[in-house]
């Protein structure tokens, strides 16, 4: 039996499952259409958020992909916290793709602690008042006599206790609470929430247990690989596929004609066979494609770098914002600074390779996908096959890194393409150099900036001339900027403007999208300007953060309390550093998170840059769900930003990518890593995500201390480029 | 041509290409899937292996090189998975994606086997070559510290005994 109860958006699901126990599933419901589309008891599979089994069982279902930032501990944690059940007590299952039981089952954009907060705790929070009321019923007494605690409703006058295995079968024919009206735990309650939990994977990882996409096995399983042209959207006039075909281990080969979305499936050569490294050897050794090219062909960095110069000679081409009177401030500055920063496109580079199984049966098609955003992945799948999504069914994996890159599903497609042109179940496994050459790459972007400082030193004036890639209007992914980003409404005199660069390089969003690159610029030309007027770097912020107007972006009372917590735990405007060691301070809002971060640096006087410390202070609400995933995390990200900035750069040189492997971009490694010093501190705010908002700071913080040791500004990413040798 | 090698302490015979990197016979043809595809040119470190107890990247291994010799994966770098460093990697829970980690433990483990109380030097050289994209080093060097202090404990204490 089962009920179902909604209200305008959101609602719950009670229903029994085989064997006899209790399954409650949680729901938005963005269109107010869900109910309709509820399945029937009968039919319903086990799977929802939270399941007991009649043996006491508690599995808690992790709906989201888990890509490193510990969303797979993290939301089962809340549901476990209103269930009211020992953690250790909770077996962890990552759920498939299912949007009949689940929403949102996307990794992205720090948003699953904001988008999940309430609706995890409800959907624990029924299931224990449904247990609750289950034990009511059997005892016949009324309902608020009772406690639960660790998975157990107790009768304290009676001293009668059951579990809730005792409880799940009565429990699963009771009617689904109203969400909205099912009480939570006050936050001092908490036995969970805000505890170290570790990793519900930790135990497999640590001893190489199959767990990621790439450790996929189905049974008759073939291994494909598939060579596109390294010209972004080049075609295949003709390849020696019979040559291919001959080589060993190889049973198929062929032409993929492919479309014309850089999203999508592009075109190439697939060749399948029973063994991996023999198909990719005959890739390499044997295949012979000549590829029509394109227009992309003409396109490079270097070029783009022209363009954008040239652009910066003109009006900016779509004015965005103007708040008073940018010309007339400037002449009437104290001090005035002009400068051009650009930074290069960059290569998510997880360290798990692009890969996807996928098997084609009787018109179905199932797939096994490391993807951030499976049910974009299902829909992608099921447009280039030309069939219904409900002929895809889709299996999340553990991902071994996201970062952006597997938001798009390429990958996928290709896999479901091969799989039914083949007509055996394939494992699709790219090469590190076709992860490389066929990425959605952060897009570079070119910056003119004017700023004026007058005689107090307050930022009176703000000028940016944004040159990015993009169709008349439109920006290509991740390559625009808000009007409302900072300093936006904190300088009276500000303007915003961008052109665009047409282009076909496919870009996209990557940790921090817009973010980390925004925050080099601006954060790094804020210094440049506290500088010129002579003001500590800390003061000038914090003079600007108190000069908001009536509508900004971010809460300035929120970033001075990080600002000024960075600067007292780094022991910021220290006198003694020895010379070429500096420190260097930036703060940055994004994903509704509040970061600022200090580092310390030493360059040597042979120019080489060494990261001697970091500080990050985060505000992201009042709660630090798991403390010890956050911790992790907020170092990631500010090791990440610094490894973006030392030495990371893609090149497109003639319509293609370089570096192709790792030889040729530095990722930072031990020998480079530095402690980094995490603090939260906890505001009266909703919480929230935690994936992205670190990286930003750590960016302009490490160039503004390169700037404190040496006195030279980066302007332009990454350092490595530059030559800072001193004497 | 057949080749037979020890591997996790159990005598395999493989019959593969000869010039099939280790990496692939381990996890397509023996079916190990702890030993993982990074870059395929010893730059990232998630294919490490010990060979003949040496820090070994996999993925560079030709499979014909390794008659007589003994390999070993995290699926064996202890019987039931409590070596000092899987046991500090779980106390300290130093994965975030995870992927890496197998390849980080096998170049730690070599690097404790030869040298029970590593700098933070030795570290940055023995684990200079095991690429984390996450960024956890903080974590990794911390947990090799910590697994050398408990190995040494150990040792101390003496078989069986409870030491002094």
């Amino acid at each position: 039996m089962s009920a179902t109860t909604m209200n305008r958006r959101h609602f719950l699901r009670i229903g029994a499952v085989a064997g006899g126990g209790l399954l409650v599933s949680s729901y938005f419901d963005l269109f107010g259409i869900r109910g309709a589309a509820a399945k029937d008891a009968a039919t319903f599979a086990p799977n929802g958020h939270v399941r007991i089994d009649a043996d006491g069982r508690i599995t808690i279902m992790a709906q989201n992909p888990e890509i490193g930032q510990g969303v797979k501990t993290m939301l089962p944690m809340l549901v476990a916290e209103e269930l009211d059940v020992a953690w250790e007590d909770v077996h962890v299952e990552q759920a498939s793709l299912d949007t009949d039981l689940y929403t949102r089952q996307f990794a992205g954009g720090s948003t699953a602690t904001p988008t999940h907060w309430v609706p995890m705790r409800q959907a624990g929070a029924a299931a224990r008042m449904l247990l609750v009321q289950a034990a009511a019923d059997t005892w016949g007494v009324d309902p608020s006599e009772l406690e639960t605690e660790a998975g157990v409703v107790h009768h304290r006058a009676t001293g009668r206790s059951l579990g809730y295995g005792e409880l799940a079968e009565r429990a699963a024919t009771l009617p689904a609470p109203d969400p909205e009206e099912v009480p939570l735990k006050r936050a001092e309650e908490y036995g969970i929430i805000g505890t170290p939990v570790r990793n519900v994977d930790l135990d497999a990882i640590v001893t190489g247990r199959p767990l990621f996409g790439i450790d996929t096995v189905v049974p008759g399983m073939h291994y494909a690989v598939f060579q596109k042209c390294p010209v972004f959207g080049g075609r295949v006039r003709s390849a020696n596929l019979d040559e291919v075909r001959s080589q060993p281990g190889v049973t198929h080969a062929f032409v993929v004609e492919g479309g014309t979305s850089l999203n999508g499936l592009l075109a190439g050569v697939a060749i399948v066979g029973d063994n991996w490294w023999l198909v990719n050897q005959a890739r390499e050794n044997v295949l012979r494609v000549e590829w029509d090219e394109g227009a992309t062909a003409e396109q490079s960095s270097e070029g783009f770098l022209a363009q954008a110069r040239a652009l910066f000679g003109r009006e900016p081409a779509l004015p965005m914002r103007s708040d008073g009177q940018v010309d007339r401030a400037l002449a009437g500055a104290a001090h005035r600074v002009e400068a051009e920063y650009d930074y290069p496109f960059i290569s998510h580079a997880p360290l798990e390779p692009q890969n996807c199984t996928a098997r084609w049966q009787d018109g179905r098609l199932e797939l096994w996908a490391p993807s951030q955003t499976p049910e974009r992945g299902r829909a992608l799948a099921a447009e280039t096959l030309g069939i219904s999504e409900d002929d895809v069914t889709l299996h999340l994996t553990r991902i071994g890194g996201g970062f952006g890159r597997r938001l798009n599903n390429d990958y996928i497609a290709e896999a479901a393409w091969i799989a039914r042109e083949a007509g055996v179940p394939v494992k699709l496994l790219w090469t590190r150099e076709d992860d490389f050459g066929h990425d959605f790459y952060r897009p570079a972007g070119y910056h003119r900036l004017e700023g004026g400082v007058d005689g107090s030193g307050r930022l009176v004036a703000w000028r940016n001339h944004f040159v990015s890639f993009g169709e008349g209007d439109e920006f290509a992914s991740s390559a625009g900027v808000r009007d409302s980003e900072f300093p936006a409404g904190f300088v009276p005199n500000f303007e915003l403007g961008a052109s665009l660069i047409p282009f076909g390089i496919p870009t996209g969003a990557l940790r921090a999208p817009g973010s980390n690159a925004l925050a080099f610029v601006y954060q790094s030309f804020l210094d440049e300007l506290a500088h010129a007027a002579g003001v500590d770097p800390v003061r000038f912020r914090l003079d600007l953060l108190a000069a908001a107007g009536p509508e900004t972006a971010l809460d300035p009372a929120r970033m001075r309390g990080v600002l000024e917590r960075v600067a007292e735990v780094s022991g910021w405007g220290r006198r003694d550093l020895p010379r070429g060691t500096g420190m260097g301070v930036a703060f940055h809002y994004s994903h509704l998170g509040y970061f600022a971060e200090v580092v310390q640096a030493t360059v040597s006087r042979a120019g080489d840059v060494t990261v001697d410390r970091a500080w990050a202070v985060g505000d992201i609400g009042r709660h630090v769900i798991n403390p010890l995933n956050a911790e992790n995390n907020a170092q990631g990200g500010v090791i990440e930003g610094v490894s973006h900035a030392l030495g990371q750069e893609i090149r497109i040189v003639n319509g293609r990518a370089e570096p192709s492997n790792f030889d040729g971009y530095p990722l930072l490694r031990m020998r480079q890593s530095f402690p980094v010093e995490v603090h939260f501190i906890e505001t009266d705010h909703e919480p929230t995500g935690l994936g992205e908002p670190p990286l930003p700071p750590a960016i302009p913080a490490l160039c503004n201390a390169i700037f404190a040791a040496t006195g030279v500004r980066i302007r332009s990413l990454p350092i490595s480029k530059h030559d800072l040798r001193w004497s | 041509m057949p080749v037979t090698f020890t591997l996790n302490g159990a005598s395999v015979t493989v019959d593969a290409p000869p010039d099939m990197p280790l990496l692939w016979v381990l996890r397509d043809l023996l079916d190990l899937k702890g030993t993982k595809f990074g870059c395929g040119i010893s730059e990232c470190g998630a294919c490490t292996v010990h060979v003949n107890g040496r820090t070994t990247r996999s993925c560079q291994v030709r499979v014909s090189t390794l008659e007589g010799d003994e390999v070993t994966t995290i699926e064996g770098l202890s019987p039931d998975g409590t070596h000092a460093l899987q046991q500090a990697w779980r106390e300290l829970d130093v994965p975030q994606c995870g992927y890496c980690q197998a390849g980080q433990l096998m170049a730690a483990a070599a690097l404790l086997a030869r040298n029970p109380s590593p700098t933070d030097e030795d570290i940055d050289t023995a684990m200079d070559r095991n690429l984390c994209r996450c960024g956890t080093y903080n974590r990794i060097r911390e947990g090799i510290h910590r697994a050398a202090r408990a190995l040494t404990q150990d040792a101390a204490a003496g078989p069986g005994g409870e030491g002094a």
